[in-house]
């Protein structure tokens, strides 16, 4: 019982963590460098405990993350939406991947990610981004491997599920 | 056709029902953009949900701070004591300038009591502290730690030393969001220092610089130029340094020149800031007078006479 307390307590640290890491900025050059951090802690969770993130969840974490830093309500919500559902979808491969073909598709779902971005952005009547902002999800994409084990090795040594 | 799957270990997992959900969840998702789009709720939410929110844009802050007061603990003795220095020159060259200064404000506050307008050189300020919190605008936002709470309303010029800023965009109890100069969706009118020609400075989409793109063709432009607020629009009191021209190049239409302009104040570097508090009184047209009735004393009720007249009529 104590034990599922704390890993739902972990849970939803590391995904408080996320939003937290989304709002803190960094220095003006590092800035378009700057992962998107709830969708890479989305990721890891769907890929490895698939009963707790549901689509639902992903909505929820996407209303959290437009009501702390976005333009539009529901923005960050469909995004989210859009990419843990293609992760559950192909959650049993990608668990299978080794790890630099995992950090490819998590490139592509960024990319895919930052698309959506820029079709919601521009319908809304924003302008078009500078170039630097597609740094991003490759920056996230190198990331993932060292997120992925470091949240692995902290879950194994909390021992939770 | 395909044999149903075993759903406690799905290899190829998803089947029409997680598709609909889907489904659902963007429609929702799509329909509360467009409703926010239309009705800007998500500040409202922002403003009912500010016991959340606020904590976390102080606590998303703290590693900017830490950065900072690092910077400043690790800083070596040296060039604190030269940056003191300099501070302290700067200091008594902006009083010495201020004191021949007091003079021409007197006399300006003299001769314009005889042109009986009421323009006032002093200025109501409050400080503010920028909070270090990405509101995921690119870099075209800005977050203070002052809010609703502390007087500051929405549309209030921010300046810091060295120009205009911005104007405060959202309004939280106790935070409120800058929107920059340079925000491609921002539009301040100024009037270039040297020749007195008026135009609107936009903000641009790559980045820190502003641009002028409709300039007459004729008029004279040069790199160097100082552009200062016009004042026109009500928005913005005259006279504040904007930024400067860098650049001057006839438009791709060939019907105007298009200058890029750098902006005078540290855009990203400022700490501290200043909140205009007056408004500007507007140079242009007059604000539409709200349609007012007859007077209160003609009114038919006995009631609406003690009231004030504008008050009765508006009502009305």
């Amino acid at each position: 019982m104590n034990k599922q307390r704390l890993s739902l307590c972990w849970f939803v640290g590391t995904l408080v963590f996320a939003l937290l890491s989304m709002l803190v900025p960094l220095p003006g050059v590092l800035e378009p460098f700057k992962p998107y951090w709830p969708a890479l802690f989305l990721l890891y969770w769907s890929l490895e405990s698939e009963d707790r993130v549901t689509l639902g969840l992903a909505f929820m974490v996407g209303l959290a993350a437009d009501l702390l830093n976005g333009m539009v309500l529901g923005e960050q919500a469909l995004r989210l939406c859009a990419l843990v559902f293609i992760a559950l979808r192909f959650r049993s491969r990608l668990r299978f991947f080794p790890m630099w073909q995992q950090a490819l598709a998590v490139l592509a779902l960024l990319l895919n990610d930052r698309i959506l971005l820029l079709i919601v952005r521009v319908l809304a009547g924003a302008s078009l981004p500078p170039a630097s902002w597609w740094i991003s999800p490759f920056v996230g994409a190198a990331l993932w491997p060292f997120l992925f084990l470091l949240l692995d090795d902290l879950r194994a040594r909390l021992r939770i599920q | 056709m395909a044999r149903t799957r075993d759903e406690s270990s799905p290899l190829f997992a998803g089947n029409a029902a997680g598709t609909l959900r889907l489904i659902v969840y963007l429609a929702l998702a799509v329909v509360l953009m467009v409703l926010d789009h239309r009705n800007g709720w998500l500040w409202r939410l922002r403003y009912t949900a500010a016991a959340v929110v606020e904590p976390m844009y102080r606590l998303a802050g703290l590693p900017a701070v830490g950065v900072r007061t690092m910077s400043v603990a690790f800083a070596d003795r040296q060039r604190l004591t030269e940056q003191n220095q300099r501070l302290r020159e700067d200091l008594l060259l902006a009083n010495a300038k201020l004191n021949r200064m007091a003079a021409v404000a007197e006399q300006n506050q003299r001769l314009k009591e005889l042109l009986d307008t009421q323009h006032s050189l002093e200025l109501n300020v409050q400080l503010a502290r920028v909070i270090g919190v990405d509101l995921g605008a690119y870099r075209y936002q800005m977050t203070l730690n002052m809010g609703a709470r502390d007087g500051v309303r929405p549309g209030q010029p921010v300046i810091d030393a060295h120009g205009v800023m911005g104007q405060v965009k959202e309004v939280l109890p106790t935070t409120s969001v800058v929107m920059l100069i340079t925000d491609p969706a921002h539009a301040i009118p100024v009037v270039i220092e040297r020749t007195g020609l008026r135009t609107v400075a936009y903000g641009s989409r790559d980045g820190d610089q502003l641009a002028l793109p409709n300039i007459p063709l004729a008029a004279d432009v040069r790199a160097g130029d100082k552009l200062l607020t016009s004042g026109l629009g009500g928005r913005f009191p005259p006279g504040f340094p904007v930024g400067e021209v860098r650049t001057v190049a006839p438009a791709a239409t060939g019907m105007f020149l298009v200058a890029m302009a750098q902006p005078s104040a540290d855009l990203d570097r400022s700490e501290d800031v200043l909140l205009l508090h007056d408004q500007a009184e507007p140079d242009g047209p007059p604000a539409p007078v709200t349609p007012m009735g007859p007077p209160g004393d003609l009114a038919p009720t006995g009631a609406a006479s003690t009231a004030p007249p504008a008050t009765s009529g508006a009502l009305r």
